[in-house]
This record gives C-alpha cells, sequence and structure tokens, in this order.
C-alpha cells in the first residue's frame, strides 16, 4: 500500500485537503442560500423562521453543523499554511512581475479573500449563529420575540440588524470576496482531484461562473431588500 | 514592432554570486537591429562591457534555438519576455520599440538559487528527474519500432507531455514558484505510455516527495504555467499526476 498517513503532508495532499474542504463549503453555502432565499416569498416571516427552526433543532443538521465548523477550521488553517508556505518558496520577489499577463487577480489573491472572509464570518457568526444557538434571541428588545407559528423571531432579529447602514456595507462587500473566492476556487477544486477534461472542463468552469455570481448575489440582495423595504 | 536600428534602457540584475545581495543596474545599449535575437542584443551589450573593462553580465544559453531550456531571463515581468510559446533565444528585438526600457532579472524561486547574475541553478530539477522520471529496462538491442502497439491518441499525449525542455518558466512565472506543471510533463509522458507502467506508482511517490523536499511551492491552479510555458504544457498534466498520486497513495499496492 502507498501510505495514506504521508499522503496528506505533501503538496498535492495539503490541496486535496483544500479542494474538499472547499467543495464542502461550497454545498454548505448551496443549502443555506436555498433555505435564506424564504425571506423573499414570505412577508409574514413564518416561512424563513420555520426554516430556521428546523436548521436549529434536526439532529442530523446539528450533527453536520459540527463537520461544517470543522471543516471550515481545517480549510482556513490550511489556507494559511499554503499561503505562508508559497510566500516562503520565493524568498527575493521580483523587482517587475506582470502577473495580469498570465493569471487573474483573483486567483492570485485566495489567501487574501479568504482573510476577508473569515473577518466577515466572525461578525456574521457573532450576528446570528451565536445568537440563534448560544445567547438565545431572549435580550433581544428586552423579550423573546416569537413569529406568528410560535417560532422564535429570526426574521425580526435579521431586520433589526439589517436597518444598520454600516453592516448591509459589510455584508455586500462580503459577498464580493465570496464571488472572487468561488470564481477561482470552483473550477480549481475539479482540478485539484484530478479532474481535467476536454469535454467536461468547459462545463464546470462555466457552472463555476454562474455559481460565483448567483449564490453570492443572491446573498447580498438580502440585507440590500431588507434595509431599502423592498417588498419585504 | 520596429523596423529601423533601436536604443533602449536596460535594468538588468547584477549578484557577484549566491550570497552577494545583487542589485538592479541601468545600461544603455544604441543601434540594436530588430532582427537580433535578445541573447543576441545581451552579446553586444557584453562586448561593450568587456571593451571598457567592466565585467560581462553571466546569463545561460546554449542552443539558441528553443530546444535546450537553458535560456531563463524574467523580461519586463515575464518568463521569457512578452511573446507567447517562445523561450529568450526565440525573442527578436522587433518585440520592442525604440527607447523602450527593458527590465531583466533571473528566475526567482528559492529552488533555484542565482550563481551570478542572470544564471540560476536548476539542479533541482535534475534531482527530481533522478527521483523516478525514467523507466527500468535491460540494455540490448533496440526492439523493433511498433513492437508494442500504442493507439495514436496515447503517443500524442505523451509526445505532448515529452516536449517539456525544463526551463523552468513555470517556475518561475508561478506565484507559488511550484514546479508542479514541469513534473506532470516529466510523469505524464511515462504514464502514458506501456514502458512507463511498471513504475507508474513509485514514480509519481517519489518524483513528488523530491519536489516537495526541493522547497517549491504548492500549486494552486493559477494557470500561470501554462500560459507561460514555451511548450504550451497543458494543465491536463497536473490533474493527471495528481489522480496517479491519489491512486498511488490510497489504492496502489507500492510503498514509493
Ligand atoms: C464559505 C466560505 C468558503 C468557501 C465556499 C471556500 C471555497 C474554496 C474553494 C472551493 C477553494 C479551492 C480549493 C482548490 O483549489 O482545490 C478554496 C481555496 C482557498 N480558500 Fe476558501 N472558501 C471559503 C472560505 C475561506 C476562508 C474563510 C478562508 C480563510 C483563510 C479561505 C482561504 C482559502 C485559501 C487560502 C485557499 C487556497 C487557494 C488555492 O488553493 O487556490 N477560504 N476555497
Ligand atoms: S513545463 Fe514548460 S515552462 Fe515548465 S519547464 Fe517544461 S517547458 Fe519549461
Ligand atoms: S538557448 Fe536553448 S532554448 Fe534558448
Amino acid at each position: 500500500m502507498g501510505s495514506i498517513a504521508n499522503a496528506f503532508s505533501s503538496s498535492i495532499g495539503k490541496k486535496l485537503i483544500m479542494g474538499l474542504t472547499g467543495l464542502f463549503l461550497i454545498s454548505f453555502l448551496l443549502v443555506h442560500c436555498f433555505l435564506n432565499c424564504f425571506v423573499f416569498f414570505d412577508k409574514t416571516g413564518v416561512l424563513f423562521n420555520e426554516g430556521a427552526h428546523f436548521m436549529a433543532t434536526n439532529w442530523i443538521i446539528r450533527a453536520m453543523e459540527v463537520v461544517l465548523m470543522l471543516g471550515l477550521l481545517l480549510h482556513i488553517i490550511q489556507g494559511a499554511r499554503l499561503t505562508f508556505e508559497n510566500q516562503a518558496a520565493r524568498p527575493v520577489k521580483y523587482a517587475y512581475n506582470d502577473g495580469n499577463a498570465n493569471s487573474k487577480w483573483y486567483s492570485r489573491s485566495m489567501g487574501l479573500l479568504g482573510t476577508l472572509l473569515l473577518m466577515f464570518l466572525v461578525v456574521h457568526l457573532s450576528d446570528f449563529w451565536i445568537v440563534s444557538r448560544f445567547t438565545g434571541i431572549e435580550h433581544f428588545n428586552g423579550n423573546t420575540p416569537v413569529d406568528a407559528a410560535g417560532h422564535e423571531d429570526l426574521y425580526a432579529v435579521m431586520f433589526a440588524k439589517f436597518s444598520e447602514p454600516w453592516r448591509v456595507i459589510v455584508y455586500v462587500l462580503a459577498m464580493f470576496s465570496l464571488a472572487y473566492h468561488l470564481l477561482h476556487g470552483f473550477a480549481s477544486t475539479f482540478q485539484t482531484m484530478g479532474w481535467n477534461h476536454k469535454k467536461y472542463t468547459p462545463i464546470i468552469k462555466s457552472l463555476g461562473v454562474a455559481f460565483s455570481i448567483i449564490i453570492p448575489l443572491l446573498f447580498a440582495l438580502m440585507p440590500i431588500a431588507i434595509y431599502f423595504g423592498w417588498g419585504l | 514592432m520596429s523596423t529601423g536600428n533601436m536604443n533602449l534602457t536596460l535594468k538588468v540584475w547584477r549578484q557577484k554570486n549566491t550570497k552577494d545581495k545583487g542589485k538592479m543596474v541601468d545600461y544603455k545599449v544604441a543601434d540594436i537591429s530588430p532582427d537580433m535575437s535578445f541573447l543576441e542584443m545581451f552579446d553586444v551589450l557584453n562586448e561593450d562591457l568587456i571593451t571598457k573593462g567592466d565585467d560581462p553580465i553571466v546569463f545561460d544559453h546554449d542552443c539558441r534555438e528553443g530546444i535546450c531550456g537553458m535560456c531563463s531571463m524574467f523580461i519586463n515581468g515575464r518568463p521569457h519576455g512578452p511573446k507567447d510559446a517562445v523561450t529568450t533565444c526565440q525573442l527578436h528585438m522587433r518585440s520592442f520599440k525604440d527607447g523602450d526600457t527593458i527590465v531583466v532579472e533571473p528566475w526567482r524561486a528559492k529552488a533555484f538559487p542565482v550563481i551570478k547574475d542572470l544564471t540560476v541553478d536548476r539542479s533541482a530539477f535534475d534531482r527530481v528527474i533522478a527521483a523516478g522520471g525514467f523507466i527500468s529496462v535491460n540494455t540490448g538491442n533496440a526492439q523493433d519500432a511498433n513492437n508494442l502497439p500504442i493507439p495514436k491518441a496515447q503517443a500524442d499525449a505523451a509526445f505532448e507531455a515529452a516536449a517539456c525542455i525544463g526551463c523552468g518558466a513555470c517556475v518561475a512565472t508561478c506565484k507559488n514558484a511550484s514546479a508542479m506543471l514541469f513534473v506532470s510533463a516529466k510523469i505524464s509522458q511515462l504514464a502514458l505510455l506501456p514502458q512507463g507502467q511498471p513504475e507508474r506508482y513509485k514514480r509519481v511517490q517519489n518524483m513528488v516527495a523530491q519536489m516537495d523536499a526541493e522547497g517549491f511551492g504548492n500549486c494552486t491552479n493559477t494557470g500561470a504555467c501554462e500560459a507561460e510555458c514555451p511548450k504550451g504544457i497543458s494543465l491536463e498534466n497536473i490533474a493527471r499526476m495528481n489522480r496517479d498520486y491519489y491512486s498511488a497513495k490510497f489504492i496502489s499496492e507500492e510503498e514509493g
């Protein structure tokens, strides 16, 4: 047997971890975005809260949440390691390097885009995840808001949070980072896993571009629509 | 594109030896013919320096016909200069304009230390090859051609990978100084042919291990290598190497 143990410490193994965790995060984004789109379809917020309630109570989802957090952590640690190792591989920089001649700026800036995403995640998780899972929303406005169906009203929390312009701006900017991170990352992970094919790679690339635009756009529309009161 | 002769300003990296800190030095060259190659322009400059009693600029070159891969120069921010799919020796001065300033640096990578001026030590590549980039056969008479039938598509892909001249442009341009394109070409040219099969999974493990040990960076799929490679080596080779590597580590019977 080739040794699995030392496979992950090699350059290709490290990339495989990056790719697999990245793909896992992409699948999470899909679910997260789908559920959040309930805000666009129900003014009362009952539908949205039901989704949130399901995510907070279903044990399969809760278990996946642990996996998700570990996956994210692995992605971040490995990403930081890759970035530092790669900088060390060129100790003396070029005086003149025309990177744009042969690659996209966002492909060369995955560490920076990831760091911006991490900063956003700190804000985002403390806005909603910490509130709904740990501290509870009863501290909100001095009472525990519940919606018409009796679920805790995360929908109302969201409206309160997105009444602040700075938060709307931070969220929208973060979605630009996400879009560019994915614009490289989506197709990249398939190359990392060894899937490069004359017929399928162009399809994967187009899918990646569509995903990288649609998902962040939908996410960005949520705070924008709430802030400007577009039909919500 | 110029037709008349040109006067140019060169900013060239000068470094006495591996330990020296090195610096950029400005030179003027006059009356350069647009039909000269970039290396011939350097020859003119060096003649000039020697006449003046200065130390000529040391740069690597050998075949001057685009096949040996020696002529490593990072010109105006790109390996082998502004043209796609050429080496420095095949780059002509007509690609520049009268009055241009041209910046010339050596390949920059921890695994390619500067020996002097524009010459770097690329023996890291040799050690990667020595770690497995060969096939073991008993010597004797050459076999008949076509003794081993090889499908045309397979033979073509192997030949395309074998076009790699080991120039190091991929490493030089990669933001991570990764050698994945080179190593994957050297692995693919054998992995695609029947003669390469017996050592296929051992080879990929050993060559990747040596590549890592040499201090090249980790690939992040920016694609810069493929865009700058003078021989058009494709990223498909990297994907193939990754596949072979996973097979070797997770499935194969062979230890690296
Ligand atoms: C929802 C969040 C995120 C998603 C969906 C995501 C997705 C991805 C994907 C698909 C890749 C490509 C993997 C490959 O090429 O094989 C990747 C790479 C990377 N990510 Fe993330 N990522 C996320 C968050 C982060 C965060 C928070 C960081 C923070 C440090 C980060 C840093 C990186 C780095 C450094 C790379 C490596 C660049 C490369 O290999 O090309 N990512 N990410
Ligand atoms: S892959 Fe291309 S750029 Fe890299 S060493 Fe071979 S010929 Fe040069
Ligand atoms: S000198 Fe041989 S390839 Fe340029």
